[in-house]
């Protein structure tokens, strides 16, 4: 009797979810299942093995807004630049095959910037695969070394699972892509679904420690006792949405601060402790004081070599804190004291609770008098040049006068994006897109696209060179159809800059393939019905950014600066980052 | 060791620094593609994987997967870290060979006629702790179950009397520290980390900056 009343009690229940049974397709349930995850904007382009998910996309127009991109690799750029501006995982899809391998450059990008993106890609049909199919590649074993995460499905019934699991991973812990392969059958897929639930625990998956205390205390002992303590921070603190925790921190302890470029925005340009920029092409004091410092606290970085320089000759002198979301980061390159293994939205306040309020004065000085002399024989020539050409460093300050630091800048990569970065001023954390890990050129203008749309009440500003423009210029397509009212500044020193430069320096001026020749940029911008203009003379430089920043929709500026100019100050390859040179 | 609690060994061992032969031991989800994705972790650095198996692990549908490299200390520990932060893993181990008990099993197929002639098969069977698999009138079978040395010397003796056919498996290994996993996996299947979980082992005051 008790187990026909069990049997009962069990159809009840079961009688109970049907009601909430979605009865659709595959690709339905997918589109579901993101508006669940508050997804708003899709990147992507179509292709035969995603189709089924288009077609369901027809009927969604009024939930998820598509922005159909010019190129595949565009399209994940724009998803990168939206997760950088906005803080959300930024969404692409595209189809098999070529659709499928032109994502990754970007889910390399994404994965060594910890950027949360989940891809949709389009595949053969299941009973196809391994047949070499039309468009059919193994996308899932050639994105495994470039995703934080990647599954293929090939069964509708797995997709809600899949993707509440591929939201959790992007976002929790280190962030990171994710990328889902979804054969066209399971797409096409009728089945009645249950409700859509979040995921939000992977029993092999663990995104973040509970913090252990004595690791803080013993952090806060070094700190407290330290001398000349400095802190070097990184993106963790805006991924780990902490700036306000970090900003604690620094400032009841005083502690001198300098950023790696990812990590640059999450304090403002003008706060007293900030004293600059880290690495290659960072900062004087920053990187000749890394050797002098006697307590270096690392925060949300991970010491890329473009930050080290040298490894043996790297802060030898220092003991070293580490702070960092990801274990495998602690001791990777530079071993450290104390490794405190957590969110830094969790340890910084704890540390600061330990740390007494402190200030450093004369150390502070000392970052002061370094950068003094940066000022005088860097960045005042740069800034305010004495000669005709004009140099990129005088379009930042431009920039900065106009704006005061409340644009978002998104650069490419080379000259143009250490410029950007060691000049232009923020007040707000994520105003600083950049593609730092892989360097990826072509990036800046598909992510402004994205930062555009991630940050709309702000001016987004795209900042490349003539090389790098030219590597992804169809996106000014996505721009000219979606009106995405993207600043474009090519700055063009009619050379591939920093290869250049390393050519002048380290290759006896052997220009070897770097000479290289641009289109009409105004005429290629004005063929896509964006407005555009180009500057030769500094008289026309202001006015012309001006107008460019005040115009309403999207513009493109081109401005003519100095063929053989170097950014300095420069660590070269190979050399500890106390050897750093100022010219 | 575990990816934690790893000042001990520095304190301990002389050989921290030179390569030596480690038992990699990960507890992982069994799920397609994640043989590659810790394959990679190897080949990403030009690391050769000297001997892999994958088998069942003593809790049902968790794989184990024994991977036999011959790297430095801190080498296999930076390696394992990467592992253990692929999202399908919950654990991963490395010992060094006195940490572990092991066994490679291997087939050896002889001309039945030839080491009927030559040698006794009797011999072969005491000394060399082997079992006659197969015996057929044209061929027979040898299986040894031991380290690979034993298993090597088998080949040598074997060597005169024309061996047809050879096959060694790779590496099983049971840590001989090891309480299993079924408390562990009561950890990670709770939804807060507990303490245990909470192993923090960057206090290490060596030196050594390795980079890969």
């Amino acid at each position: 009797m008790e187990t026909a009343q069990e049997t009962m009690q069990q159809t009840e229940t079961k009688a109970e979810t049907s009601t909430t049974l979605f009865k659709g397709t595959g690709s339905q349930v997918l589109l579901n299942g993101l508006i669940e995850e508050g997804v708003t904007t899709i990147f992507g382009y179509p292709g035969g093995a995603i189709m089924p998910i288009y077609d369901a996309l027809y009927d969604y127009a009024d939930k998820l807004e598509h922005i159909l991109v010019r190129h595949e690799q565009g399209g994940i750029h724009a998803a990168q630049g939206f997760a950088r501006a906005s803080g959300k995982v930024g969404v692409c899809f595209a189809t098999s095959g070529p659709g499928a391998t032109n994502l990754v450059t970007g889910l390399a990008d994404a994965q060594i910037d910890s950027t949360p993106l989940v891809c949709i890609t389009g595949q053969v049909f299941a009973h196809l695969l391994g047949t070499d199919a039309f468009q059919e590649t193994d996308v899932i074993n050639i994105t495994t070394p470039v995703t934080k995460w990647n599954y293929q499905i090939t069964d509708a019934k797995e997709i809600q699972e899949v993707l509440a699991k591929a939201f959790y991973i992007a976002k929790s812990g280190r962030p990171g892509p994710v990328l889902i392969d979804i054969t066209k059958n399971a797409q096409l897929q009728l089945e009645e679904f249950p409700e859509y639930v979040k995921c939000n625990h992977i029993r092999s998956y663990r995104p973040k420690p509970k913090v252990r205390i004595e690791y803080i205390e013993q952090a806060a002992e070094l700190i407290n006792a330290a001398k000349k303590p400095f802190v070097l921070f990184g993106q963790g603190v805006i991924l780990g949405k902490a700036e306000k925790e970090f900003k604690a921190f620094i400032e009841k302890t005083g502690i001198p601060s300098a950023w790696t470029i990812m990590g640059e925005s999450a304090i403002p340009t003008a706060h007293p402790l900030n004293v600059g920029m880290l690495g290659m092409h960072g900062n004087y004091g920053p990187n000749v004081l890394t050797n002098e410092a006697d307590v270096i606290i690392a925060i949300g970085m991970r010491f890329d070599d473009r930050v080290t320089g040298r490894l043996d000759k790297y802060a030898k002198q220092a003991k070293i804190v580490h702070l960092d979301i990801d274990p495998a980061e602690i001791d990777k390159n530079v071993k450290a004291e104390v490794g405190v293994w957590g969110d830094c939205k969790e340890t910084l306040p704890l540390l600061t609770n330990l740390v007494n309020e402190n200030n450093h004065e004369e150390w502070l000085a000392k970052f002061r008098q370094y950068n003094q002399q940066e000022i005088d024989q860097v960045i005042t020539p740069e800034l305010y040049p004495a000669g005709e050409e004009m140099t990129m460093g005088e379009v930042l300050r431009n920039i900065n006068e106009i704006c005061g630091g409340e644009a978002v800048i998104v650069t490419d990569v080379g000259q143009h994006q250490m410029v950007a970065c060691r000049y232009a001023t923020f007040n707000n954390s994520r105003s600083n897109i950049t593609s730092g890990g892989l360097g990826t050129m072509g990036f800046g203008l598909p992510a402004a696209i994205g930062a555009k749309y991630g940050a709309p009440e702000k001016t987004v500003i795209a900042i490349i060179g003539d090389g790098g423009f030219q590597m992804t210029p169809q996106e000014l397509g996505t721009i000219m159809q979606f009106g995405a009212a993207v600043k474009i500044l090519i700055l063009n020193n009619r050379f591939l800059g920093m290869v250049r430069q390393w050519q002048q320096l380290f290759h006896d001026k052997r220009y070897s393939f770097v000479n290289i020749t641009s289109p009409d940029f105004v005429a290629l911008a004005k063929s896509y019905y964006i407005e555009a203009a180009k500057v030769d003379e500094r008289a026309n430089l202001k006015a012309a950014l001006e107008t460019m920043i005040n115009h309403e929709g999207s513009y493109l500026l081109e401005v003519m600066v100095g063929r053989e100019n170097n950014v300095f100050p420069m660590v070269p390859q190979g050399m500890s980052v106390s050897e750093i040179r100022l010219k | 060791m575990s990816t934690e609690n790893t000042l001990e060994y520095k304190t301990t061992k002389a050989d921290f620094d030179g390569k030596q032969e480690f038992t990699i031991t990960v507890y992982a989800e069994n799920r397609i593609g994640l043989l590659n994705r810790i394959a990679i972790i190897f080949s990403k650095r030009k690391i050769n994987i000297e001997s892999l198996n994958t088998s069942p692990s003593e809790i049902d549908g968790i794989h184990r997967f024994n991977i036999v490299i011959q790297e430095s200390y801190e080498v296999v520990r930076k390696l394992a870290r990467q592992i253990e932060k692929q999202i399908e893993v919950l654990k991963v181990y490395f010992n060094t060979n006195d940490e572990i008990i092991w066994q490679e099993l291997a087939l050896y197929k002889v001309s039945t006629d030839e080491i009927a002639e030559k040698v006794t098969v009797e011999r072969l069977l005491r000394q060399y702790g082997a079992s006659a698999v197969v015996i057929r009138k044209d061929y027979t079978v040898f299986a040894v179950t031991g380290h690979r040395e034993e298993t090597d010397a088998l080949v040598k003796a074997l060597e005169p009397y024309e061996l047809i056919e050879f096959v060694r498996s790779a590496r099983v290994a049971i840590i001989k520290d090891s309480a299993g996993f079924h408390e562990k996996l009561k950890e990670f299947e709770a939804f807060e980390p507990g303490e245990e979980l909470v192993e923090n082992e960057f206090l290490d005051k060596g030196e050594k900056i390795f980079t890969m």
